[in-house]
This record gives structure tokens, C-alpha cells and sequence, in this order.
């Protein structure tokens, strides 16, 4: 077959077709891994939330409520055993870490005890500000079982009660900045009376 | 023309990071482990193998003077579905490999491949030279992903055989440069012995 001339009409019919074609295999595609993708999305999201909770029955994510704070978002997941509130996870987040944003999912008891904190998201330097990572230190371990009440949640060089993670101090304020901002909006008992 | 020819040519003598140094973003970007590197290899293997079949299969009926759009339209095609699929099935590497996998449309080693190859061969010649230039861009990442991660985090594919931190350079920015450079050092002092 000889190449077709570059004329307007052939050109345009040829990349007519392409892009309709490639439109439609697209259009496919998405249909078929739209599922997929919600699932494993939700299978992260649960994951964190059994992580930072204790023991519950209920289904949070179905009770999740929202507060838009500091142009951003905070989404509270109440746990509840038997229809008890056993605590409140919160997905909350830090525009002040070293490598930007940075997400946490904090875990509270009904008491605002800090239960568990895990790191969804994070943009830390490898082997520094990445040590919040519980899997690579100690350092996000020091908040479990701590009453921000009595336990000032800003690193000791800033007169708080947080170790920070060696040379990496901003990533360490992001860190207790998120945790604040989780603990400052949290109300026990909207979740309560639910 | 030989086939086998076509094949290995991708993986060693005209490898597309160690010789033509091309689609160096993704290479120095996400070869921070060897794992990340060998995703993103194989993503971009998918990518070129398949995009070579299409544009060598629609070749004479797209006019000369719009080759460009349509081949990056066809490729752009494969890259999202790749996008979605990883994301479907694979979230932890998509997670980590984030940006640069829609970044694969303006690898200029796929569009390279189409232009140069694929729009003046057939089918069966495009599908082997695509192969082989992925799996040869593929190793390459492999290799330097190895390095990478060996140097700098002391483990293997996630498997840790040193504790605490290794020379942490060489998982930052600087240390692909660095990693990339003797890597290409040595596969010259080897190739020219052999010549």
C-alpha cells in the first residue's frame, strides 16, 4: 500500500481516527480497572485506619465526617465497638515538612489519648525525615499512649515535650504540627453522640 | 533482516541508556531501589512493545505531515492504560513511582523508537525492536537501581544485609548522576576491549 498524501482531507481523516480510537480503548479501560482502583484505595485507608484503632466493629469510613481547616481538609473516623465509642482516627496533614506536604493518620481514644500514629504520606529526605516512618525509628512511637493535654506536642528545642528525629528538626515540627492540628479540632463528642 | 539481530541490539550495542543516553528523566529519577528501577523498565518495555506495533501497523496510512501527533496520541493511549492498570493492581510501586509514569509519553526513547524505527519496518520487525529496546533500557535501570540501592540503603530488592543506613548519597539526587556515570564508564572500557 503507498503512503497516503499529506493532504487536508487525509490528514484529517487519519487523526479523526486515531484519537476515536484511542478514546475508546481508554474509555474501556478505565471502565474495566474503576472498580480495582476504588478497592485498593480502600484497602489502603482501612489498612491504616485497624493500624492507628483499637479494636472495633463498626465501619468508620461509612461514618466519616469532614472539617475543612487551613485550606485544607480533616477527615475523622469514629470506631466504635457495640455502638461504644472506642476512639477517633484522623487523617490529618502538614504543609511544613522539608519536602513538602506531609499525611499522618492519628489514632485517639475517647479520653483524646494518642493511640497510634501511622504515616500515609510523606516527601522526607531518605535517611533523615523519613525516620518518621515507624518501620525505619522510634521516633512517631513516643506520641502512643501520650495526653496532648499534659504531653506538649512541639519538639524539646521549642520547649515541648517531643524527641526530635536527629538533624531533622523540620520534619520533626511538621510532624507534631500535623498531630496538633488533629488534636485541635477534634471533638469527643460529636463523635459520641452520634 | 535478522531478527536476533534487531533483538539484541536494544541490550547491548546500542542500549538506550548506556550508549544513546537517552530518556535519562525516568532513569536518574526513579531508580532509587532496584525494584523501582525494574517497574519502571517494565512499564516503559509495555509502552515501547506496544506502541512499536501500532504505529508500524498503521504506518502507511498515516500522511507524513501528521505522523507526530498521531504516533504521540498512540502512545500517549498505552501510557494510560498502563497508568490505571498499575493503579489498579500494583498501588504501592504506582505510589512510589508516582509522576514519571505518565511522564513515559515524552520518554523520547518511545517516540525515538516509532519515528526511527517502527514507521519505515513491519510489524514483526517493530514488535522484536521494541522488545529489545525495553528490555535493554529495562537492565540498564535494573543495574543502576542495584547500585543505587546496594550503596546507599545496604539492601537488595528490600532485603537488608547491613543495619542502620548506608552511604546515603547515592539514594539522593547527586547519586544517580554519580552511580550513572561509572556505570557508563565501565560498559565503555568493556566494550572497546572486546573491539
Amino acid at each position: 500500500m503507498a503512503k497516503k498524501e499529506s493532504t487536508f482531507l487525509n490528514m484529517f481523516l487519519a487523526l479523526t481516527l486515531v484519537t476515536l480510537v484511542s478514546s475508546a480503548i481508554l474509555g474501556y479501560v478505565y471502565e474495566l480497572t474503576k472498580e480495582p482502583i476504588a478497592k485498593a484505595k480502600a484497602e489502603r485507608q482501612n489498612a491504616a485506619l485497624r493500624n492507628v484503632l483499637p479494636e472495633y466493629n463498626n465501619d468508620p469510613v461509612k461514618e466519616m465526617y469532614k472539617k475543612a481547616v487551613d485550606g485544607d481538609t480533616l477527615y475523622f473516623f469514629p470506631a466504635r465497638k457495640d455502638s461504644a465509642l472506642v476512639g477517633i482516627a484522623v487523617e490529618t496533614f502538614s504543609p511544613k515538612g522539608f519536602g513538602g506536604m506531609i499525611r499522618l493518620m492519628v489514632g485517639f481514644l475517647p479520653d483524646g489519648t494518642i493511640n497510634k500514629i501511622a504515616v500515609l504520606e510523606h516527601n522526607e529526605t531518605p535517611g533523615l525525615g523519613d525516620k518518621m516512618e515507624a518501620s525505619k525509628s522510634d521516633f512517631s512511637l513516643q506520641f502512643d499512649g501520650k495526653n496532648p493535654k499534659t504531653f506538649k506536642l512541639s519538639v524539646k528545642k521549642d520547649g515541648g515535650d517531643v524527641d526530635a528525629i536527629t538533624a531533622s528538626t523540620i520534619s520533626s515540627r511538621a510532624f507534631c504540627d500535623a498531630v496538633e492540628r488533629a488534636y485541635k479540632n477534634l471533638d469527643l463528642t460529636k463523635g459520641g453522640a452520634q | 533482516m535478522n531478527q536476533w539481530k534487531n533483538f539484541s541490539k536494544g541490550l547491548i550495542v546500542e542500549n538506550a541508556v548506556f550508549v544513546q543516553v537517552l530518556g535519562m528523566c525516568p532513569t536518574l529519577g526513579t531508580t532509587t531501589s532496584a525494584y523501582n528501577g525494574l517497574g519502571m523498565g517494565l512499564a516503559t518495555t509495555f509502552v515501547l512493545l506496544m506502541s512499536n506495533i501500532v504505529v508500524s501497523m498503521v504506518r502507511n496510512f498515516i500522511p507524513d505531515k501528521v505522523r507526530i501527533p498521531a504516533f504521540i496520541v498512540i502512545i500517549a493511549s498505552f501510557v494510560t492504560v498502563v497508568q490505571l492498570t498499575m493503579q489498579a493492581y500494583v498501588p504501592a510501586l504506582y505510589k512510589e513511582l508516582g509522576l514519571f509514569i505518565p511522564l513515559i509519553v515524552v520518554n523520547c526513547l518511545v517516540l525515538g523508537r516509532a519515528e526511527a524505527f517502527a514507521s519505515k519496518n513491519n510489524v514483526w520487525a517493530a514488535a522484536i525492536d521494541g522488545l529489545g529496546m525495553g528490555l535493554g533500557f529495562t537492565l540498564a535501570l535494573f543495574m543502576l537501581g542495584s547500585v543505587r540501592e546496594i550503596l546507599g540503603a545496604g539492601s537488595w530488592l528490600g532485603f537488608k544485609f547491613i543495619k542502620g543506613d548506608g552511604m546515603l548519597l547515592f539514594v539522593l539526587a547527586p547519586g544517580a548522576f554519580l552511580a550513572l556515570a561509572y556505570l557508563i564508564s565501565i560498559m565503555n572500557k568493556v566494550s572497546k576491549k572486546k573491539a
